[in-house]
């Protein structure tokens, strides 16, 4: 797929022949098919840097995109793939930043029209279709990179464990609990136990959208666990549509302590501790 | 070979494990710990496991024995220190520790010993409608 020194030094001719004249040519294809999203003068920028990214290439002799002499223009195409990625750009608009390349050298290949016209476009449109490829596979790379750390953010954000009072933490979870979620948060509800010295532990699930077999299993798992290590749990934000569904689906929970509402809990296992709550006296009028 | 050590603290007797069971140690420290209750007539023995990596069926009889064992001398066990690692493996392997009182340190441990005790000793007094009077 590479060029030989032959035709890569027509190239950097061609290329660095016409240099204003290509880039403005390349801009103004790229400017239609991204409409207005990017500015024009960051365009012609990205546009000059892979201008000459390739020039230079191709200056110095046989142009192969995976050699060591190459380096640059992998760089060049990168950094394009990775920010138009990041701006959240579509593929083919991303390539297309890339493919341009081929118009703006038909129309150079046609103008000067050498006796070998034909074969340099058809190994110049071959180079192109390389680096465009390139483009397309960094810019998948980059995304997939994004959408890890996104659900690693996730996992991170959605699972906080908080002390509630003396002795008693609490874990509010919100959203689906799925297999690697609920790993997660018994981990970390069962090392704040330990690290904190916690008898009690309040699992509030107001925020999960639906409690199935699976989810009510995971849940039970914590509470057994806990218990092994010798802390107690509570189950509370059961909320009426999810009672019925517990029921409807036979799922037990045995001689686990469920309760209503986040206070609920804390008022039961306050009481269990033996902390009073005095409720405050209505204040008479003298 | 091995043994593990007691250690009289008041009116309870701490076991901390720092080696893996094997089959003769377990059965060494089963009956120093019964002669040790009976000699000093403590009323409360607390397993500490921090140090135990893994939790496996056989070491799980093991407490359940010795629990078993200090229950018919009147003592009370507590197993303590169990990592979240080992919780969630017992968990997984669908082993549950029967008949064991677990707490999260050996401090929570002592005062779960000493409200049970708490609990017996009223209990026997509210049993007993003598036990005040008798009492100067």
């Amino acid at each position: 797929m590479a060029l030989n020194a032959e035709e890569s030094g027509r190239l950097a001719a061609l290329l660095g022949g016409h240099a204003e004249q290509v880039t403005a040519r390349w801009t103004e294809i790229v400017t239609g098919s991204l409409r207005g999203r990017l500015s024009q003068a960051e365009l012609r920028r990205q546009v000059q840097d892979l201008h000459s990214a390739i020039a230079t290439t191709a200056g110095q002799g046989v142009v192969d995109l995976s050699a060591e002499s190459s380096g640059e223009l992998r760089a060049a195409l990168t950094e394009l793939s990775r920010g138009r990625a990041r701006q959240g750009f579509s593929a083919s608009e991303t390539t297309i930043s890339i493919f341009a390349l081929k118009d703006v050298l038909a129309e150079l290949v046609q103008k000067d029209g050498g006796t070998n016209a034909l074969h340099d476009y058809i190994a110049f449109s071959k180079l192109v279709d390389e680096l465009g490829l390139f483009t397309f596979e960094s810019f998948v790379r980059t995304r997939e990179s994004l959408i890890a750390d996104q659900a690693e953010q996730l996992l991170e954000l959605s699972t906080p464990v908080v002390k509630l009072w003396e002795g008693v933490v609490a874990v509010p979870l919100v959203g689906t609990l799925d297999s690697a979620r609920a790993q997660v948060v018994m981990e970390r509800l069962l090392q704040t136990l330990v690290d904190t010295g916690s008898p009690y532990a309040i699992i509030d699930i107001t925020g999960v959208p639906a409690v199935d077999t699976q989810v009510a299993q995971h849940i039970l798992k914590t509470v057994v666990a806990a218990r092994l290590m010798g802390a107690d749990c509570i189950i509370s934000g059961i909320r009426p549509q999810i009672a019925q569904t517990i029921v409807a689906l036979g799922i037990e929970f045995g001689d686990i302590a469920t309760k209503a509402s986040l206070a609920d809990a804390l008022r039961h296992v306050l009481r269990l501790t033996g902390v009073e709550t005095a409720r405050r006296q209505p204040r008479r009028d003298v | 070979m091995e043994r593990v050590p007691i250690l009289k603290i008041g009116d309870i007797l701490l076991v901390s494990i720092q080696l893996d069971m094997s089959d003769q140690t377990a059965v060494q420290l089963q009956e120093d710990l019964a002669e040790r209750i009976v000699d000093t007539g403590c009323h409360g023995v607390i397993i500490d496991i921090t140090a135990l990596d893994i939790v496996d069926s056989f070491v799980g009889r093991m407490l359940s024995t010795i629990a078993s064992i200090s229950k018919v001398l009147d003592a009370e066990t507590v197993v303590v220190g169990m990592r979240p690692a080992v919780a969630i493996t017992l968990v997984e392997l669908g082993l549950s520790l029967n008949g064991i009182r677990t707490a999260l340190n050996v401090e929570r441990g002592m005062e779960l010993i000493a409200a049970a005790r708490a609990d017996e000793l009223d209990y026997q007094l509210d049993d007993d409608p003598d036990a005040e009077t008798a009492t100067p």
